[in-house]
């Protein structure tokens, strides 16, 4: 089956876990390649590659200040991803957060059940 | 807060069948596998909050069998089922899923849930589903099971949050 280039499709872009933490770092903030380098700790050209993928598919955009360029996310284009995984992604953290709750639960009881022994 | 929220994460890459659920958990596997094996405790916890759960069938052993209905506060239903393969205590359980909501029947996934011990008591499960075609599992988590519209500012937020 042919697969859209990762260039073009923004779905495919966000498909490489490293793209996926720059748009994390990334979040509601503008911020310059230096910040991302910083906050990943990865070499400067993984970040710019990464960078030029994500900017390229539209998924980030680019703004100049004197010498430096600022990076920043751009919703509309994340949109239609983060609709497409929402309803699931949902039922899931949805289920594991009671679960969460069920097994504080059990551990408190039990925690009482070997008091009561003692 | 000294504690890391645990996190839901999801791997659904483009053009694959496969769809990959990963959480830990802040109690110890064999409590963790305890849940999803008792029915008492499955119903309490399995599916969102403003759906009713009802256990029909439910068979934590090799060759057992599971039902179960979600309803809806519309009194929509939503019915799955399968087979448990294999449940190994507690450390996987393999079995097949298929939502019975589907226009046509024969789209079964095969779901293993692996139970991992992490220090400090704690769990991580990881869930890979596998299904019969891309279509399939794209179809899948579109739908989201059916799950209503939430507000779109609260879903951007969450995205963030969770990538």
């Amino acid at each position: 089956m042919a697969r859209t280039p990762t260039t073009h499709d923004p779905f495919n872009a966000v498909a490489e876990p490293k793209r996926r933490q720059i748009l994390e770092v990334l979040g509601t903030e503008e911020r310059s390649v230096n910040e991302i380098v910083e906050m990943l700790g990865w070499p400067q050209p993984m970040v710019s590659k990464h960078l030029a993928v994500l900017k390229k598919v539209g998924l980030v955009r680019e703004r100049r200040v004197g010498r430096q360029r600022l990076y920043t996310v751009d919703m509309e284009k994340l949109k239609p991803i983060h609709d497409w995984v929402t309803p699931f992604e949902k039922y899931w953290s949805e289920s594991f957060e009671r679960l969460d709750e069920v097994l504080l639960d059990i551990q408190k009881k039990e925690k009482r059940h070997v008091r009561k022994k003692e | 807060m000294s504690e890391k929220k645990n996190k839901t994460v999801l791997t659904v890459e483009p053009g694959k069948q496969e769809v990959f659920v990963t959480r830990e958990f802040d109690a110890p596997r064999e409590l963790v596998f305890k849940a999803y094996t008792d029915p008492k405790l499955y119903v309490q916890w399995l599916g969102p909050r403003d759906l009713t759960m009802q256990l029909v069938t439910f068979e934590p052993t090799n060759g057992g069998r599971w039902r179960y209905i979600h309803k809806d506060q519309h009194g929509n239903e939503f019915g799955f089922h399968g087979v448990n393969h294999e449940v190994l205590a507690p450390e996987r359980i393999i079995g097949t899923f298929e939502f019975e909501g589907l226009p046509e029947k024969g789209h079964v996934v095969l779901e293993t849930v692996k139970f991992e011990e992490l220090p400090g008591g704690r769990t991580r499960v990881t869930t890979q589903s596998v299904f019969q075609s891309v279509g399939d599992r794209d179809g899948m988590v579109q739908s989201g099971m059916e799950r209503g519209v939430v507000d779109s500012n609260e879903r951007l937020d969450g995205l963030l949050e969770k990538m």
